[in-house]
């Protein structure tokens, strides 16, 4: 496929905290974060003259894995080198990273494409160092007083996974990460939800024209922002007929632009050599021993065929671990009598109104889909209830509350369906098209909306209990009846 | 528990930047010996200064993994000793803190950079010392000083607390008046250390002994050729003679690769130490500029102000040699050359037990005699030959030239550090 004029050109450089318990290079805890600041430090992680690293062998493991499921090549040999350069989080002035020869190089991982479809996106390297502490400024950087240093970050191990320029679009360049942030999950290596455990430094460019780094992006939503408007205003420059400057931008996540970094900032020379103070890894030797867990691609397959879910059921509830193992738990009991229902339920309706709250799956009891899953089924309850149902349920966690059953919810809020209770139902529609008696004319008059416009009135009196396609059948009788 | 010394040392020779009055020791195989440390070797609680302004006032939090060892075997670290800036001399005299003096002649330098660890032995105000060896820098001033310096191979001293010049080079060390009590201190710090990655299990046990018959000694042509005080030269020979007396033979051998030692020693080292040192920013050691300016402004200023003349200039040559385009050109290369000189000496060990020739190509120089920095530096030519190789290498007293004491210096192969100290104390006990 030959690449339009204006194509979209993106490589990422992604960069997420590896979930050990100690830090890269010392015995610190990496569990800092509800904790003060410098409390979480030692002689190694504050770069204390005359201190050295002693490399987690956690970490190159944790690592590996990453390498082994992304289809990497570990190299033979592979070493830490230095980045130097002076900044107040950086307690030695140099990063210890890898440079010329990173654990891995290769591999790839497959996205869905924009014009559907699995696409392969090529990896460069995948290269572990250590993340740097974190300064917060008093006030604004420029203008603040002062700034004061956090070393709990220094040290965390942190792998980078460089991609090509594979991604056609910001939307491919989002679904890279998703898919990336699923595999690292499915791997136990990384914690999705730990505040600053993900970092992405994305290159765009124009086909023909120079490549732009836009850096700093913190979260999974701010890359395909940061990249919309990039692509934007690299468009609008060219319209222009303007030139494009390969420079360095950073995103501001707040306001959701980029702006260009200063030129000084642009000048790093790194000084790289390797760190003398650590031995050369070896360890490819290592991979046998690393057996991968059922990765994302894997499940979605098995999801389609076990539960019978259709590809993008499969592919929403695969796309996260938690959400994955949720459906599994849902349906256990019953897999092929509940999954046509779950899927759905669970692949749009509940993941909708959690994203509405900004509420986390956590909170949600499995059984509590279970059982919802059922009543619909059983059709002891509307699909409308349901969602009802659902919302008490969500409404009740995000108080803090206990959740009812859906089946106390049933019974309090009296939604089980009216099926077989015609008596309710005729007495709902005889009431609704007298009360509507210019409904009843436009529908004899052939207006289509008439109809529909009384079945929400009698759905109404039934609050949502009457099953839709009785209704449908027992109201067109009614108006036959009245000569309509 | 614990026993204490008193020690307040009358220190003509600004041998110690800091001393403990009361000292506390234990029990051990060093119960109750004062021992001074270089002060590049972390000491918790003793301010550790590396003898520069920027650096002063910092109190570390930690021991160095061989002061717990010393600790250990009933040690007392009485105080910490004078040196050049971050071991960048050979003199004693890039101390921010003044030069220290040769015992045995006050106009002269007592070597570097372990000078005043050197000094305080050689003075007798304490029996042993630790010194660190980046490119002879305990061997230089034992021999400048008449006492005892061990080299040990790169890995068998834990370098954990050992603030860095050049980790690639350097090995702490022990200088004493007798190879017995270097041999004696060696035991305490030699062996594996969990934190440092570089170190290795080879923990010496070893009691010295002075049989040498059979051995064979390398005699390499460039340890007494140009550059080399032919006084001194004679007295080393005569010193190797004595060796032969005892049963060794000689083999004549030559270094090709010395062309390019001191060459790929100062670009590793100044590299290295380029990186090793620019956490030295005022923020959160030393003294805190004075000043308004924002962060990269500051550091520059409070680096000029504190670092002083041969500590910049190295840190200029290894920002430079390590800049973009030209690490292939220096740094790269100079790993090469080490590598050429790690098989000359191969080459030569396939032959002979131990290498010998003079430690120094002088006696000890007057103050302020070495005033351009590279007759300083070619002043380090045959010492920085076991660094870049990784081999042990011993300095003992073998006579005076100009009634200054000379060093004879013994290398060995990898790890035999002890061949090396039963060389040195057959030497010893023959003369004495
Ligand atoms: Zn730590």
């Amino acid at each position: 496929m030959a690449d339009a004029e204006d194509q979209v050109i993106v490589g990422l450089e992604v960069h997420c905290q590896l979930d050990t318990k100690s830090k890269l290079f010392c015995g610190c805890s990496t569990d800092y974060r509800s904790d003060g600041p410098n409390t979480h430090v030692c002689p190694i992680c504050l770069g204390l003259p005359g201190a050295m690293p002693s490399l987690n062998k956690r970490a190159i493991e944790y690592a590996m894995k990453v390498a082994k499921a992304l289809n990497c090549e570990v190299l033979n040999e592979s070493e830490f080198s230095r980045k130097n350069y002076f900044y107040p989080d950086l307690d030695k002035a140099y990063q210890i990273t890898q440079y010329d020869k990173p654990l891995a190089e290769g591999g790839y991982l497959e996205i869905e494409s924009d014009e559907g479809g699995e696409r392969k996106i090529r990896l460069t390297r995948i290269h572990v160092e250590e993340d740097p502490g974190r300064l917060v400024h008093m006030g604004n950087v420029e203008r603040g007083k002062y700034s004061l240093v956090d070393y709990n970050r220094a040290g965390i191990p942190l792998i980078e996974i460089v991609s090509e320029p594979d991604m056609r679009s910001p939307r491919e360049a989002r679904k890279f990460l998703n898919k990336l942030r699923a595999t690292l999950e499915y791997l136990s290596v990384f914690d999705s939800e730990k505040e600053g455990s993900l970092r992405v430094d994305a290159n765009i460019s124009i086909k023909g024209h120079e490549r732009v780094e836009v850096k700093n992006i913190t979260s999974y939503k701010g890359v395909e922002k940061a990249l919309l408007f990039e692509v934007t205003r690299q468009k609008n420059l060219i319209r222009r007929g303007q030139r494009i400057e390969r420079e360095t931008r950073h995103y501001l996540e707040a306001r959701g632009v980029t702006q260009s970094a200063r030129s000084k900032e642009q000048e790093h020379d790194y000084r790289y050599f390797p760190e003398p103070d650590l031995r050369p890894l070896r360890v490819r030797s290592w991979l046998d021993g690393i057996v991968l867990p059922e990765l994302p691609d894997a499940r979605r397959e098995r999801f389609m065929a076990e539960y019978g879910c259709s590809l993008n059921h499969a592919r929403t509830l695969t796309g996260e671990l938690k959400l994955a193992n949720f459906f599994e738990k849902v349906v256990a009991s019953d897999k092929p009598g509940l999954s046509p229902l779950a899927s759905t339920w669970i692949a749009d309706t509940l993941i909708g109104e959690l994203n509405y709250r900004d509420m986390s799956l956590d909170n949600v009891d499995p059984a509590a889909i279970t059982g919802l899953v059922l009543l619909l089924k059983a059709g002891t309850i509307t699909d409308k209830s349901g969602v009802e149902v659902l919302r008490v349920i969500l409404d009740q966690l995000l108080k803090g509350e206990m959740a009812e059953t859906p089946d106390a919810i049933v019974k309090r809020l009296n939604l089980a369906k009216t099926a077989g209770d015609t008596g309710a139902i005729t007495a709902a529609i005889e009431e609704a098209i007298n009360e509507n008696p210019k409904a009843l004319e436009d529908y004899r008059a052939g207006k289509g909306g008439a109809l529909n416009f009384l079945v929400g009135q009698v759905m109404k009196k039934t609050r949502g209990k009457a099953d839709p396609a009785e209704l449908n059948r027992m109201l067109a009788e009614a108006l036959k009846k009245r000569g309509a | 528990m614990a026993d204490e010394i008193s020690f307040s040392p009358d220190d003509k020779y600004n041998a110690f930047l800091a001393t403990c009055k009361r000292a506390p020791h234990g029990n051990g195989k060093l119960a109750g010996v004062a021992v001074a440390v270089k002060d590049n070797i972390t000491t918790k609680g003793i301010e550790t200064t590396c003898a520069s302004k920027i650096l002063k006032g910092y109190v570390p939090p930690y021991d160095a993994h061989v002061i717990g060892l010393l600790k250990a075997e009933g040690a007392a670290v009485v105080g910490k000793t004078n040196m050049d800036e971050f071991g960048m001399g050979t003199t004693t005299e890039n101390s921010a803190f003044g030069p220290t003096l040769n015992p045995c002649d006050t106009r002269r330098v007592p070597g570097g950079s372990s000078g005043g660890s050197a000094a305080a032995v050689a003075a007798g105000m304490v029996r042993m010392a630790l010194g660190s060896d980046t490119g002879g820098s305990i061997r230089c001033p034992a021999s400048f000083c008449g006492i005892v310096g061990l080299k040990p191979s790169y890995g068998r001293v834990s370098r954990y607390g050992l603030i860095a010049y050049s980790n690639s080079l350097e090995q702490i060390g022990p200088l004493g008046k007798t190879v017995t009590d270097v041999s004696a201190l060696m035991g305490v710090i030699a062996g594996h250390d969990r934190h440092d990655s570089t170190s290795l299990d080879k923990p010496y046990n070893h009691t010295p002994n002075a049989d040498i018959k059979g051995l064979k000694i390398g005699i390499p042509q460039e340890y007494f050729g140009k550059g080399v005080d032919p006084n001194v030269a004679d007295v080393v020979k005569k010193g190797i003679g004595r060796l032969e007396e005892l049963g060794a033979t000689t083999v004549p051998c030559s270094i090709p690769s010395m062309e390019y030692a001191l060459a790929a020693y100062y670009v590793t080292c100044t590299c290295e130490a380029s990186s090793n040192l620019a956490r030295f920013d005022g923020v959160r050691y030393g003294p805190a500029p004075d000043t308004k300016k924002s962060w990269h402004d500051a550091y520059q200023e409070v680096r000029s102000a504190a670092f002083g003349t041969e500590v910049r200039r190295r840190i200029m040559l290894g920002t430079f040699a390590l800049s973009s385009g030209y690490y292939g050109k220096y740094y790269a290369k100079a790993q090469v050359a080490r590598e050429n000189i790690k098989a000359d000496f191969n080459r030569i060990f396939a032959d002979v037990d131990v290498i010998a020739g003079p430690t120094m190509p002088t006696i000890a120089f007057r103050l302020k005699e070495k005033s351009d920095p590279l007759s300083m530096y070619l002043a380090d030519i045959l010492t920085v030959p076991a660094n870049l190789a990784g081999i042990p290498a011993i300095s003992v007293p073998c006579g005076k030239s100009e009634g200054m004491p000379v060093g004879l210096q013994i290398m060995g192969r990898m790890f035999e550090d002890e061949r090396v100290v039963d060389v040195a104390y057959a030497y010893e006990q023959a003369v004495n």
